[in-house]
């Protein structure tokens, strides 16, 4: 027992040590002699579009010359508060939060408040508390962009996969996806959660043919589960049945290249990670801070793909 | 138990008391066959036999880890790491396809054999060393893919696909791995170690068995197992995602554990693990073709695993 005790302790606090070193190692990468310190609160690095957010962050504080933190809630809320109440005993001059949910982070607001730490919230917003600035882009415009360009593409009936339930990007997008179902011919016969996820994507998709085998169109609440109901459709994908996803991450955007997806609702991670620091460090100096910073979504069809290949 | 009531009975009721959880299955998919009309078609059988394979064979590893009363929490991450080392050796590297799938597989084998050495070497709580790998294969195959997607090699995504039309390789794999699984656990040394290491581990100690080294093979035969599991999953979608397989090893233990094995060791079939898996991939199916409430699924899915369980605790009472 004690043994055992001894040994988990052990193997603790070498976790703890490489864990130490590990952020130790990336606060360090982008120094270049700042005096001003910035953290960034990022909810999950399990996800192409958020490593995309990071980049962007990281360039954009490179060039201005700060330090960047960059910490990962791994999409848990609780977590997250603890994460931005570190930083707020760690000196930074301005925190950039991407809220794991924007109705959970309440309390993240609040205590950077408490530490009269200017917040910035990017890609997600924070419903209860105060921030300097918000960085985001529209998820209610895209998921109703999504439903125009659906009805542009096909008629009859549609399916919608759904994101995590309850997750706020689920809700905007599914919210705006309803709006713009009014002005097409297209009509939802089923809508079931995939969790975002591209696998869960293929299942439900595959599910779903079979009870409605004469589909016309998936709209997924991002690229991900829209990848793969275009590898449950096979053939089908793009033919008779369109299929319109949500983010604009480098597989979906090759898949609208490919002719297998009809569009993506293409948002600028980069842009909204490089926007965030800027405010972030404007706020940090005591200049004035745009409150809120709205970046642009775009429809990517198989036209205007070639802007958004990298 | 007399020897009329044995006799009248015999075969319903052998067929019942070694596999409890057929009666759930059975239950559950005569109720959805009455429900949707679209359920009982072969092609949505073939469906629902695809969508089980990935945690039947997950499941298959963890009954190994399971029969001998530990646990295994790192299976899902493990089956992602897997599969990013195999599609980032080929993708990346520039290896060729099978070697790349080889050195994805023998990723799952070096994590199973690291939990093996925590728990018998390092005398950590099972529940522990693969929680801490639950975390560092997910760390890792964030590490190697940098967070993006990676096209898996043509041998991995071949895997995924049909044999011929109709005939899909993951529904055979994971026959395959269901007759592996049986041959192991009943004919081999190593499986009865398992059920004896999970009986009681110090009389098997005492009886000769060298329970440390059955541990790292139980362990090392799970990670093999989940690179396996990664490798379908990738195949399917002819890309290995970094977010792959979350929360996958809570699937394998329910799977496990409608099946009729004890978390407490020394029970467990392979015939009831590969019936649990069918359970929650027909319960995930009819869900979707009933079109349940997103808000509801979980609830579902919640309450089918414990009746199942409890059905499968209260016929063995009555024995």
């Amino acid at each position: 027992m004690n043994l055992t005790r001894r040994a988990a302790l052990a193997a603790l606090s070498v976790t703890t040590l490489a864990l130490t070193a590990a952020c130790g190692s990336g606060a360090s990468s982008s120094g270049g002699g700042a005096d001003i310190s910035v953290g960034l609160a990022l909810s999950t690095l399990n996800n192409p579009y958020f490593v995309e957010l990071k980049q962007g962050a990281e360039e954009a504080a490179a060039e201005l010359g700060v330090k960047l933190t960059v910490v990962d809630a791994q999409n848990d809320a609780t977590n997250q508060v603890n994460q931005v109440q570190t930083f707020t005993t760690q000196g930074v001059k301005a925190i950039i939060i991407n809220p794991v949910d924007s109705k959970q982070a309440g309390p993240a607001a609040k205590a950077a408040e408490n530490a009269s730490i200017p917040l910035i919230a990017v890609d997600r917003t924070v419903d209860d508390g105060k921030v300097a600035s918000e960085v985001t882009s529209d998820n209610v415009q895209g998921g109703s962009l999504a439903a125009i360009e659906l009805g542009r593409a096909t008629s009859g009936g549609v399916v919608h996969l759904q994101g995590i339930p309850g997750a706020s990007a689920t809700r905007d997008r599914g919210f705006g996806f309803e709006q713009g179902l009014n002005s097409g011919a297209i009509k939802v016969v089923a809508s079931q959660p995939a969790d975002f996820d591209r696998a869960k994507g293929l299942d439900v998709t595959t599910n779903l043919l079979q009870s409605n085998p004469d589909l016309k169109g998936v709209f997924a609440d991002n690229d991900e589960m829209a990848l793969g109901a275009i590898k449950a459709l096979g053939d089908r994908a793009g033919k008779d049945v369109h299929v319109v996803g949500f983010d604009g991450t480098p597989d979906g955007i090759k898949a609208v290249e490919d002719g297998t997806m009809a569009a993506t609702i293409a948002q600028q991670p980069k842009v909204l990670g490089r926007q965030a620091v800027e405010q972030a460090v404007k706020a940090a100096k005591g200049e004035t801070v745009q409150q809120v910073v709205s970046v642009e979504v775009k429809v990517v069809t198989k036209k205007n793909v070639a802007e958004f290949k990298k | 138990m007399t020897t009329a009531t044995a006799r009248t009975g015999v075969d319903a009721r052998k067929i019942l008391s070694e596999n409890g959880a057929l009666g759930g299955l059975v239950v559950l998919v005569v109720a959805l066959s009455i429900l949707a009309p679209t359920f009982l078609s072969t092609q949505n059988l073939i469906n629902v036999g695809v969508q089980a394979a990935v945690v039947a064979v997950l499941a298959f590893g963890s009954t190994f880890v399971i029969v001998s009363g530990g646990i295994d929490l790192s299976v899902g991450s493990v089956a992602a790491l897997s599969a990013m080392v195999g599609a980032w050796s080929s993708a990346e590297a520039g290896l060729p396809g099978p070697v790349a799938l080889l050195l994805g597989l023998a990723t799952g084998v070096a994590a199973g054999l690291i939990n093996g050495a925590m728990v018998s070497f390092g005398r950590l709580p099972a529940f522990i060393a693969t929680l801490a790998m639950l975390s560092i294969a997910r760390g890792l195959t964030l590490v190697v893919s940098q967070g993006t997607p990676l096209a898996t090699p043509d041998v991995v995504t071949f895997l995924g696909s049909n044999l011929v039309p109709q005939v899909p390789l993951p529904l055979l794999i994971m026959l395959v791995f269901f007759g592996i699984t049986g041959f192991v656990l009943s004919r081999t040394y190593a499986g009865r170690s398992m059920y004896a290491i999970g009986g009681n581990e110090e009389a098997a100690r005492l009886s000769g068995i060298d329970v440390r080294r059955q541990k790292l093979v139980i362990y090392a035969l799970s990670g093999l197992f989940a690179a396996v599991a990664g490798m379908l999953l990738a195949g399917r979608l002819a890309s290995a995602g970094p977010q792959a397989a979350v929360g996958y090893e809570l699937d394998a233990i329910a799977a496990v554990v409608i099946g009729g094995a004890s978390l407490s060791g020394g029970v467990g079939r392979a015939f009831g693990t590969l019936v649990g898996a069918l359970v929650l991939a027909v319960l995930r199916n009819g869900l979707n073709q009933l079109q349940v409430s997103p808000f509801w699924q979980q609830v579902v899915i919640g309450v089918v695993i414990a009746l199942a369980v409890l059905l499968d605790t209260l016929r063995r009472r009555s024995r």
